[in-house]
């Protein structure tokens, strides 16, 4: 058959979304940031709220989220995210809001407005992607750098004592009584994907259903910051940041997760 | 007329709100201010009108509510007293730089730092000489009286709106906490989501429909000849401001050989002094900015030909008498006189550094 | 038997050469080109058409959203 014959509309099984515009991403090749972008860009095109969603940006490297997502979005403060999110879907409850914060947003500066919104139980979706890295400022250490990791500010490697432990905010987070879905994933290869957009899918209809808040947070990559090739980075993930950042649900329901 | 009741400043502004159809407010308890909150939590003011009311665990947090309630197009306010303002003012100057409408109100006390829990003008500065980081101003009212508290609600969102600008209620602990006769407006309506729509999907981000582009609400320009650009245009917004919205008042100024220039609390003390002084046959008048920024310069320049002397009477070290001396260009003597750190003037107290600084004695 | 006849196309000029279509194809269908796009990046290919059975796996991990995925089911 040749190639011309398969590569006809009727025949397309996969394209990128809509919802994706054609700004060329800001990204380093390989970067986990661009998966995950189109991951919660998939679901929200797939549900039909394209109209109704509000996505706030962090500071970070997905600071130009709002560039490459094709919906109506707003930039916030550094760590402000939850608190941005909570004042528009306060005053909007019928709209799907969601944040999409890296770990230095989300988990240094931003601790006490995601440890509040959690808490209150905010109806909103946190997408919280976690490279262990400031990618944006350079490769310095952030609050999820695992132990012995080497950054620009840990050029030894993080050092428990000196620099203190790396932070668990998904698995603390799942604590609170606010939050209904927690789970943790990964964008490195295809099956992870798949696994991560059900799990936003799901988060999504939580906030439809308005039973509470849905944290997902992607574990992912920084090729740059790690100074890895993009598959190497990848291999490393899995080797070194898994057993420190499981994969899996670790609330659904609001019920945690029972580890056998 | 409208209905009349006695309240607290802090009550007033509250309760104002709720009858101009502020659609949210967010705030943290901090003192001289707190019953705001207090108010608004008793009023149950969701079940009044739908607004919405929540306690922010940070000032932080309370900042970016209100950026993000401001976004989608809603009327949102937000009050503190001065260390929670300083805490503000990263949000405010993001507010600024996205141009979004909201409306803030800082019950002033005295500092710096932790300071104390007593009325203050020491926030002048912080307030229109920027406060946050960047180029922007800050529209800033300053109510002298309860009833203002309670209509500057109302203007303030006027102004907000009209220029998609964060504009300031400069009170302090005095009006704040006192008690006055306050006449209040009529409730007014809750913009419908359809109303606010249709006034504000130019820009506010309530979903991108198929028919327009996706609306951002950002602060952020990485290319700087495109941030010059938006500079350029908030300046704009701020000349036309300069231009079309200074306010003040005017007291026994027709004759007036001296002139006392007094904002807020300050101002009702200061014109207790020029009766006082007046009673002794000294001419003197009072001129009160009801605007911050813009100040009311060119009314100032225009009384100077006739001033001996202008004293400018605020709770502060000298602050706005810094504004005072740029209006009046070196063309007639400019002094301070103010207690501060808490600390309130007497009008005799006001009267006599006049007397000593102006009068030789 | 059915057999699936696949194929991919590579947006070249937007694709960054990372690879992890690559390590993603299970059957080994794609390589980086030799050549670079106007960016200098070795932009991904399909080097073994007729292995392709358009699994959409290197669609999906694709981080740029470059690729994109036909399928056919022929009857042999």
């Amino acid at each position: 058959m040749k190639l011309q014959e398969i590569i006809k509309e009727e025949n397309l099984v996969y394209k990128r979304t809509p919802l994706m515009t054609d700004n060329v991403l800001s990204y380093c090749p390989g970067c986990g940031h661009g998966t995950a972008h189109r991951i919660v860009m998939e679901v929200i095109e797939e549900m039909g709220v394209q109209d109704d969603t509000i996505g706030i940006a962090p500071v970070g490297c997905s600071v130009l989220a709002y560039d490459f997502m094709n919906i109506d979005m707003v930039q916030a403060a550094h760590g402000r995210a939850p608190a941005v999110a909570t004042g528009i879907k306060r005053t909007w409850p019928d709209k799907f809001v969601f944040t999409y914060q890296g770990d230095g947003d989300l988990a240094a500066i931003g601790t006490a407005e995601t440890i509040h919104a959690c808490n209150r139980g905010e109806n909103i979706t946190i997408i919280f992607i976690n490279n262990g890295i400031y990618g944006m400022t350079g490769g310095q250490m952030a609050p999820t750098t695992i132990e012995g990791m080497k950054t620009s500010t840990s050029p030894y490697g993080r050092d428990l004592q000196l620099m203190g432990n790396p932070l668990k905010i998904t698995e603390l987070v799942a604590q609170l009584p606010g939050t209904y879905f927690v789970a943790r994933h990964s964008v490195h290869n295809p099956a992870a994907v798949r696994k991560t957009k059900r799990a936003v899918q799901k988060a999504f209809q939580i906030q439809k259903e308005r039973k509470g808040l849905a944290f997902i947070e992607i574990v992912s990559n920084c090729n740059s910051g790690w100074k890895l090739p993009p598959v190497k980075a990848n291999q490393w993930m899995v080797e070194n940041m898994f057993p420190f950042f499981p994969p899996g649900d670790i609330k659904v329901d609001g019920e945690l997760v029972k580890k056998e | 007329m409208g209905e009349l009741k006695l309240m607290k400043g802090n009550e007033a502004i509250a309760e104002a709100a709720i009858r101009e159809g502020v659609d949210a407010y967010f705030g943290y308890p901090i003192t001289p201010q707190s019953e705001v909150l207090e108010y608004l939590m008793a009023e149950q003011p969701e079940k009044r009108t739908g607004m919405v009311v929540l306690q922010a665990e940070s000032e932080l947090a309370a900042i970016n509510m209100v950026y993000g309630a401001a976004a989608v197009g809603k009327k949102v306010l937000t009050t503190s007293s001065s260390p929670g303002i300083s805490l503000y003012q990263e949000g405010i100057s993001y507010i600024a730089g996205a141009e979004l409408p909201c409306v803030i109100a800082n019950v002033v006390r005295g500092g710096p730092g932790l300071g104390t829990i007593q009325p203050s003008q020491a926030d002048y500065f912080q307030t229109v000489k920027g406060g946050g980081h960047g180029d922007y101003k800050l529209f800033t009212l300053a109510p002298s009286s309860v009833q203002e508290m309670a209509d500057f609600v109302s203007l303030g969102f006027e102004i907000a709106f009209k220029y998609r600008t964060p504009v300031m209620i400069l009170s302090d602990g005095m009006i704040g906490q006192m008690m006055e006769k306050v006449e209040l407006k009529e409730q007014k309506p809750r913009w419908t989501d359809e109303e606010i729509k249709k006034m504000h999907d130019k820009w506010a981000t309530i979903g991108k429909t198929p028919d327009r582009e996706r609306n951002i609400i950002t602060s952020l320009n990485l290319d700087s000849a495109i941030q010059e650009k938006h500079n350029h245009k908030l300046q704009a917004k701020f000349r036309k401001m300069e231009a079309e919205e200074v306010r003040y008042e005017l007291f026994n100024t027709d004759d007036a050989e001296y002139l006392m220039v007094a904002y807020g609390s300050s101002a009702r003390i200061a014109q207790k002094s020029i009766a006082l002084a007046r009673a002794k046959g000294i001419k003197v008048g009072l001129l009160r900015p009801i605007t911050l920024f813009p100040f009311p310069e060119k009314p100032l320049a225009d009384l100077t030909p006739q001033l001996k002397g202008i004293l400018s009477v605020e709770l502060s070290a000298g602050q706005m008498i810094e504004d005072v001396k740029l209006a009046v260009q070196c063309k007639v003597r400019v002094e301070h006189y103010g207690r501060f750190g808490g600390m309130i003037h007497s009008p005799e107290e006001v009267l006599t550094a006049f007397e000593q600084t102006f009068i030789g004695k | 038997m059915a057999k699936v006849i696949g194929a991919i196309v590579v947006d070249t000029e937007r694709c960054k050469g990372c690879e992890v279509c690559v390590a993603s194809c299970p059957m080994q269908v794609i390589e980086l080109s030799k050549e670079v796009n106007g960016k200098g990046y070795h932009f991904a290919y399909m080097a073994q058409p007729d292995a392709c059975i358009g699994c959409a796996n290197c669609a999906i991990v694709c981080p740029d959203g470059v690729i994109t995925v036909y399928k056919v089911n022929k009857r042999a």
